[in-house]
């Protein structure tokens, strides 16, 4: 169909899934702009997003240990593939990430043959995904949402997860230190926090950054049919480095009674709410919370592609959306240029985009194609 | 079944750092086969390791004498002391033969989470030198030469406070761009502290 082909130029195809999960060989070619895996519960749709998930750095969709990953069927080595296609003419980049049996717990990479890192996968696409697991996000702990905000800064700025480990590590050791039965030497207190005040001040810009080029994102955006989420960040410490310095050496008293560090980054909160309605997105329904999630994971996979080839992964995603806000989603979903990938239970809710996309159903590990 | 000696012998090789109960089994047939060109002096050199090696009750290094052939030598610039975390990190420098001052070894990095306090570490001796002027020659330098680790510089900022009264000049490793380095290929961390580590073209 010319349609596909037509505006396919930088999208993953010819992907293929060995020994992983309850895939043991299946194969999905001729892939399009839409891409929608049907099928029941546990026939494992949601496990060929977790493996395309794995061509980009990280842990996948899920946060799966491999060996998690790997099918029963093979000796515990798995392995996926994909080309991805970058320009009309070019000749297109062979991605592989897989597993040795030797060595079952760590992730190889390969690119057009050679291997390489992972981390260097990040330098042919990007990858964003939504799932059921982050609907509860808006009323989850302020913790999952830091998180949340990490992996997006993170796709924008990989140093900025070298600054949240180092952070964490600093923190760990402020914590133990203050909660010895010892006082803790003031000159060891401020070298840790030294530590604390350099990254975590770093930290805290990416994560302010991150939240305000998110806003102007999607300010470019219509606020109808879909709710427009504001986002704000609420700092749980000075973020200019040498005013988190002082604020941690003030706060050694009370830290120490409360043996663990009260204030720093850690302590900060990513604030929604709905634009208009001017509720926390807490308190907003199923539906809206879904549409504004929907919203910044749009807005993000804008920011994070920079011109490389996007892919969005969105898991049962039609299910809490009313009939227009679906139609809404997927006008967008055309615009944004991004290779998309959508899984369902049944065909009903995708008929707007059935023509035009790929389908396959999935069948206890395998995969036919309508 | 390999004989207890064997045995023994392979698990006390086991524990050494990278090497592991396989690997020292391996070592274990190889020396056995070659009784005399590799057994024996293996024997004769780990003997006069046990006898002869002591740590430095100046610098806490590892040599044949007390103190060790660095502390001893009168061509070492006295005024400045080199701190390392480890024995492995003088060598590395020494290797170098770059620096001409003495050194200094702590036998570890600070660690709340592993345990390590300021007083598991060589870090009185250090102080007592800096005080004590050797042989009459006061120190003007210490360089802080620890990893670039977060453990590293935490022990490297408590140094270099508890060194503050003193009439020291403090200085540390500078941490950015290595020789030969492509900027292409670096990471993004030690780029940016390159960056921040820029300096005036003299």
């Amino acid at each position: 169909m010319s349609l596909a082909s037509a505006n396919l130029h930088m999208a993953l195809n010819q992907i293929t899934l060995s020994h992983f999960r309850n895939h043991a060989e299946t194969r999905l070619d001729d892939t399009r702009r839409f891409n929608l895996l049907v099928g029941e519960n546990g026939a494992g749709k949601t496990n060929i997003l977790e493996a395309i998930s794995l061509f980009a750095p990280g842990r996948g969709l899920r946060r799966a240990a491999l060996a998690e990953m790997a099918g029963s069927s093979g000796d515990g080595e798995l392995a996926i593939g994909a080309s991805l296609a970058t320009e009309p003419d070019q000749e297109p980049v062979r991605l592989g990430s897989y597993t040795k049996p030797a060595q079952p717990g760590r992730r190889l990479v390969r690119i057009n043959g050679s291997e390489t890192s992972a981390v260097s996968l990040g330098e042919w696409l990007a990858i964003g995904w939504l799932t059921p697991a982050m609907d509860r996000l808006f009323t989850d702990s302020a913790g999952a949402r830091r998180r949340f905000v990490d992996r997006m800064a993170l796709a924008v700025d990989p140093l900025h997860a070298r600054h949240a480990t180092r952070y964490e590590a600093a923190l760990r050791e402020r914590n133990r230190l203050l909660s010895d039965e010892r006082e803790p030497e003031a000159a060891w207190l401020d070298g840790v926090e030294t530590q604390m005040a350099e990254h975590g001040a770093a930290l805290a810009a990416g994560r302010a950054g991150l939240i305000s080029r998110i806003m102007e994102e999607l300010a470019t955006l219509p606020s109808e049919p879909f709710a427009r989420p504001a986002l704000s960040y609420a700092a749980g410490a000075p973020i200019m480095q040498s005013d988190l310095a002082e604020a941690l050496r003030d706060n050694r008293r009370k830290d120490r009674a409360a043996s663990r560090t009260l204030i720093g980054p850690h302590r900060d909160e990513l604030e929604v709410a709905m634009e208009g309605k001017n509720a926390p997105a807490a308190s907003c329904s199923t539906g809206e919370q879904k549409a504004m999630l929907i919203a910044i994971i749009l807005a993000h996979a804008n920011l994070a592609a920079r011109g490389r080839p996007n892919l969005l992964l969105l898991d049962e995603v039609a299910a809490h959306l009313d009939p227009i806000r679906r139609e809404a989603l997927f006008e967008r979903l055309r615009d944004s240029g991004a290779q998309v990938w959508l899984t369902g239970t049944e065909l009903a809710p995708f008929e707007a985009i059935r023509e035009e996309a790929a389908v396959w159903r999935v069948v206890d590990g395998r995969v036919e194609r309508f | 079944m390999a004989s207890q000696e064997i045995e023994t012998l392979a698990s006390a090789l086991a524990r050494l750092p990278g090497l592991g109960p396989r690997s020292a089994r391996r070592a274990v047939l190889w020396l056995v086969k070659r009784r005399e060109n590799s057994l024996d002096p293996l024997v004769e050199a780990l003997e006069a390791v046990r006898d002869k090696l002591i740590e430095c009750d100046i610098c806490s290094n590892v040599d044949t004498q007390n103190p060790c052939g660095i502390c001893a030598d009168p061509r070492r610039d006295q005024r400045s002391i080199c701190v390392v975390e480890d024995v492995s990190d003088l060598w590395a420098l020494d290797r170098a033969k770059l620096f001409t001052g003495r050194y200094h070894v702590l036998g570890g990095k600070l660690s709340a989470m592993d345990g390590v306090r300021p007083e598991d570490l060589n870090i009185g001796t250090l102080l007592e030198r800096v005080e004590a002027k050797e042989d009459g020659v006061g120190i003007d330098e210490i360089v802080l030469a620890m990893n670039a680790t977060l453990e590293g510089q935490t022990t490297a900022h408590y140094i270099a406070e508890r060194l503050e009264q003193h009439p020291v000049r403090i200085t540390q490793l500078a941490h950015g761009l290595p020789v030969g380095g492509e900027l292409d290929y670096l990471d993004e961390g030690t780029l940016a502290q390159a960056l921040r580590a820029r300096r005036p073209v003299d």
